[in-house]
């Protein structure tokens, strides 16, 4: 007679190896953000990377193995994410760490991912020190950087007749990198244009009225925004019953990214050349199926937040098939040169500096039905708008 | 000329919102004393509120003043049933305890917010009426600034005419002056507490519903109008609506026309005027009564220690000296944060428990302390020994500095000058960029290896937090105490409280840097958010969390609000909320600080 410990001893082992066979530990990436300083962004971006790892998850994984996010939120503050950082690490042993909003907060994760010899893969900081002066090698960075961005922009401000500018944006390295380079890349192109006067509000306290009345004063031809968020509102607004924009171009940089170009409503001002995304007006597949996907499972309209989370997992997962282990010399050469899909079609890690070539879209805003929308706009693909390669090395110091 | 009177205007219109909510704020400090933290919350819910309501009203100008009125009179009626549920409370805690719970509702308030509204900033469609302009020589100024231009006068006359005209202003006035004389003569001060507590609110709500034709409603903007008001409020002078008007006008006038001469240095100007105004009126322009430290309802002096403490805390030490031999690497990295926590409270509180000192502003001294680790260490390439040295030798000398210009000050005004030059330390982080890097700070401050690292915080957090003990137990501390409880007295018997008090800022401040340069290891970097108004409302919450009145209270504190905070961070969403209402159970049922129960009991 069998007792009752055999029988289920026997079960057991019986059992065991079916369970092993049906999930092979998952692989882990440790994901940090600011969703409590920063919802706008990060929540529409939560929903992306969600989505994207159930698609994956869906088709089987990568490398048999399926993906699993641990997500963290930062707070907003550098020092809590290295400790988060650590506890993914150490506590949740997560394989690849990713994430991050804040150009700050990028460079601490990169700078700690090195010290714990982990891959990293920046999604949204846009700072150009991640991948060039401080750039190390077991650091990738998905968005377009503050360069590519003025890149992308000046090649339209050139065409201006406009030879007077002025520049308004946030106090802060995101603000500073890209009105030098803006500045740096036009009076290159354009030697005839004049500089006339800048405005540095800090981040989130913009004295718009002040602001606009002071850039007026300059008598400017032209105006490079790089404001964005709560301050873009109160700007556009001011400006608009101070009559700061009429006659005179503007160039601004994210505008167009619905997070931002909502806000406005129907004070969107028209003509404004923008770096954004203009969501169900790019009919390209890739773009029309993410966004059925994203609608049928959160009954919204993604946001440009939406599409960086999506993409930074594609792209990790595309890594990571390349790659194909899990250890970190060969995660840094599979990551090298990997190429992956995202709704704005094809893109890839480059192995010079380990920048994403995903690019944006160069358009101008318009207004439709009292809603802010872009309009003539192109891909702007980003392995077009980088420095050539001896620049870049010369740039990048300190990473092989 | 033009310009230049455009942008007087400018800056007339950009003070009234603030003046609003600065003048909420004084009111309600002058008469029930509380330090309002969750006043930029009614702020952020008057704009919600206004949105909610106005975006369901018809769009002219009738309708835009009801839905104005409705929001003030909503967020007077939260204003009010905070105060009797909960402030009403801590009337009898030791004062600055209601700073602990205003900032625990301002969490709540963050997190409730975001369920409520969503996280998109939330602009109110202007109607065509506010979008119109008049023409002032030759320029366009906006129609609703000058109506702005217009609400701030008449707020304050109604202000005033309330205070002087009115039996309810009476009150108001002898309740500022001397709460226990009008207690005693039989003023309901709880209705009143009340009262002016719906009043304050709703002020606040006005000023946050006035800004929706400007700009959205978004979740950063409790945090962004707080300091700010706090700055107007005391460089106008706590609880004057007149000194409330007037540094608003400054504080707006400055910004319009300081962003056209130094536009880089928005950040810093402000705060430069507040300690130039402190320098030269300790008061505030219009304040007259001179606000003494809080006096606290119990006051002890700290005696020495039964030698079985001594024994105890010399068991727990080598016992955490054995830690890292099982602890798991991530909870050894935690260990090592609350003793780096642990050390800034300890010296926060040889300042405001002895020193009957409060700053608003330790977080200068912490990210002086790290900076100075991670220069020395990056351009010097000083060993980490010498990089941790450098850091409470540098922050002791400049706080003896600052300390030798402002210990004259006492109290409220005390506390906000600490907190200017925390953020004047903070711009400066922000600004310099060739030395401190700027937002992206200085990386790749790495020590050899976690476990021996822990072994030094451990062995410098315990000689100093020992050496800080055996200060407050000296007769130096017992000096110190005698000039906090009675400077008459003290000043009779030969002491110098000034010197006294110097002394204090830079012992406490020397810890903190040292705690600033550990922490800087900790993390291998060093940021201006180690200089941000959130550090030293950390510090101030780890003290009085603890207990003010007892020696190891700021340790336990360190320890109960570290843990809290970074164990709610990792597996709650809405951690702000949890770790506000936390916050909030722990000062109803500890009120006199976790350690402090414990020492009654």
């Amino acid at each position: 007679m069998l007792s009752r410990r055999t029988l289920l001893g026997t079960t057991a082992v019986l059992a065991a190896p079916a369970i092993v066979r049906a999930q092979p530990a998952p692989i882990r990436i440790g994901e940090i953000n600011s969703y409590s300083a920063i919802p706008s962004f990060t929540l529409p971006y939560r929903n992306g990377w969600q989505l994207a790892t159930d698609e994956i998850n869906a088709r089987g994984g990568v490398l048999g193995r399926k993906l699993e996010v641990i997500s963290r939120d930062d707070a907003g503050k550098p020092q809590d994410t290295i400790r988060l950082a650590g506890e993914l690490l150490d506590e949740q042993k997560v394989d690849i760490l990713a994430g991050g909003y804040l150009s700050n907060v990028g460079l601490a994760l990169s700078d700690f991912a090195a010290q714990r010899k982990c891959l990293y893969v920046a999604g949204e900081p846009l700072s150009d020190a991640l991948v060039w002066e401080k750039g190390n090698r077991t650091c990738f960075r998905l968005r377009p950087s503050t360069y590519m961005q003025a890149a992308m922009l000046v090649e339209e401000a050139a065409k201006l007749p406009a030879k007077r500018w002025v520049t308004v944006a946030p106090n802060y390295e995101y603000g500073l990198s890209t009105v030098k380079w803006f500045k740096a890349l036009l009076s290159a192109k354009r030697p005839d244009v004049e500089w006339v006067g800048e405005q540095w509000p800090a981040l989130g306290k913009i004295d718009a009225g002040a602001t606009a009345a002071a850039l007026a004063e300059a008598k400017p031809d032209a105006i490079l925004n790089v404001t964005f968020g709560p301050d873009l509102t109160n700007f556009v607004r001011q400006g608009n019953t101070r009559g700061l924009f009429e006659n005179r171009s503007v160039v601004s940089v994210l505008t167009g990214e619905p997070e931002y170009l909502e806000p406005l409503g129907d004070e969107t001002p028209v003509g404004w050349i923008v770096t954004g995304y203009p969501q169900e007006q790019v009919t390209t597949k890739a773009n029309q199926a993410f966004i059925a996907a994203y609608k049928a499972r959160f009954e919204k309209v993604p946001g440009m937040g939406s599409v960086v989370g999506y993409t930074l997992i594609q792209s990790i997962a595309a890594g990571i098939a390349k790659a194909g282990a899990l250890d970190l010399d060969k995660l840094v050469d599979g990551f090298s040169g990997a190429t992956f899909d995202s709704p704005f079609g094809s893109a890839a890690y480059r192995s010079l500096d380990h920048q994403g070539t995903l690019g944006t879209f160069v358009g101008t805003t318009a207004l439709k039905d009292g809603k802010g929308t872009m309009v003539d706009w192109r891909y702007a693909n980003g392995a077009d708008y980088l420095p050539t390669d001896q620049v870049v090395k010369s740039l990048r110091p300190n990473a092989g | 000329m033009s310009f230049l009177v455009i942008q007087f205007l400018t800056g007339l219109s950009s003070s009234v919102s603030l003046f609003l909510t600065a003048a909420g704020l004084t009111v309600i400090f002058g008469v029930t004393r509380v330090v309002n933290f969750a006043h930029g919350s009614l702020f952020m819910l008057g704009a919600y509120i206004g949105w909610t309501i106005l975006t369901r009203l018809p769009h002219d100008p009738v309708w835009f003043v009801a839905g104005i009125a409705a929001t003030a009179l909503a967020v007077a009626a939260i204003g009010a049933a905070l105060e009797t549920t909960l402030l009403r409370r801590l009337y009898h805690a030791p004062e600055l305890f209601q700073l602990l719970a205003t900032f625990g509702v301002m969490l709540v308030i963050q997190d409730a917010t975001l369920l409520l509204w969503g996280p998109n900033d939330l602009p109110l469609p202007r109607a065509s009426w506010l979008r119109g302009f008049v023409t002032i020589l030759d320029s366009r100024f906006p129609l609703y600034d000058l109506v702005l231009i217009a609400i701030g006068p008449f707020v304050l006359v109604s202000l005033l005419l309330l205070l002087s005209r009115t039996r309810f202003g009476m009150l108001i006035r002898a309740c500022t002056e001397n709460r226990d004389m009008a207690a005693a003569l039989g003023i309901d001060q709880r209705l009143l507490s009340t009262t002016i507590f719906a009043l304050g609110a709703g002020l606040a709500g006005l000023g946050g519903a006035l800004i929706l034709p400007d700009t959205s409603a978004n979740t950063q903007m409790d945090l962004s109008v707080i300091v700010e008001a706090f700055v107007v409020v005391v460089v106008g002078g706590m609880g004057s609506v007149g000194g409330a008007f007037l540094a608003s006008l400054l504080i707006g006038e400055l910004q319009a026309f300081g962003i056209v001469f130094f536009p880089h240095a928005t950040l810093v100007l402000i705060f430069v005027i507040m300690a130039a105004v402190l320098t030269i009126r300790p008061n505030g322009l219009l304040g007259d009564i001179p606000l003494t430290a809080p006096n606290q309802t119990t006051r002890i002096l700290f005696t020495r220690p039964s030698p079985t403490l001594f024994w105890l805390g010399g068991a727990v030490v080598a016992l955490a000296a054995a830690t890292p031999f099982w602890l798991p690497p991530y909870w050894l990295s935690v260990e090592t944060e609350v003793l780096i926590a642990a050390l800034f409270a300890s010296g926060l509180h040889l300042m405001m428990g002895p020193g009957g000192m409060i700053s608003f502003g330790h977080a200068a001294w912490f990210g002086i302390g790290a900076y100075a680790s991670a220069l020395s260490l990056k351009m010097l390439a000083a060993p980490m020994p010498l990089a941790l040295l450098a850091a409470p030798v540098a922050t002791g000398a400049t706080a003896a500095l600052f300390g030798w210009f402002v210990v004259r000050l006492s109290g409220v005004y005390l506390a906000m000058l600490t907190l200017a030059f925390a953020q004047i330390v903070w711009a400066v982080a922000t600004q310099w960029t060739w030395l401190t890097g700027g937002d992206d700070g200085i990386l790749g401050v790495w020590p050899s290896g976690p476990v021996p690292f822990f072994w030094w915080v451990l062995a410098l957090t315990a000689i100093a937090i020992w050496l800080l003990q055996r200060v407050i137990r000296s007769p130096y501390g017992l000096a110190l105490m005698a000039a906090r409880d009675s400077e008459p007295r003290a000043l009779s018997i030969g002491l110098q409280p000034e010197r006294l008090r110097m002394v204090a800022f830079a012992l406490s401040g020397a810890a903190a840097g040292l705690s600033g340069g550990l922490f800087a290891f900790k993390t291998g970097s060093v940021f201006p958010t180690y200089v941000a108004v959130g550090k030293s409302v950390d510090g101030l919450l780890m003290v009085l969390l603890g207990g003010i009145d007892t020696a190891i209270g700021p340790i336990v504190g360190a320890i109960a609000y570290t843990g809290l905070y970074d164990l709610l961070l990792q597996t709650v969403s809405l951690w702000r909320m949890a770790l506000g209402l936390t916050i909030i159970a722990l000062v109803l049922l500890f009120p006199d600080g976790l350690a402090g129960r414990w020492r009654r009991s």
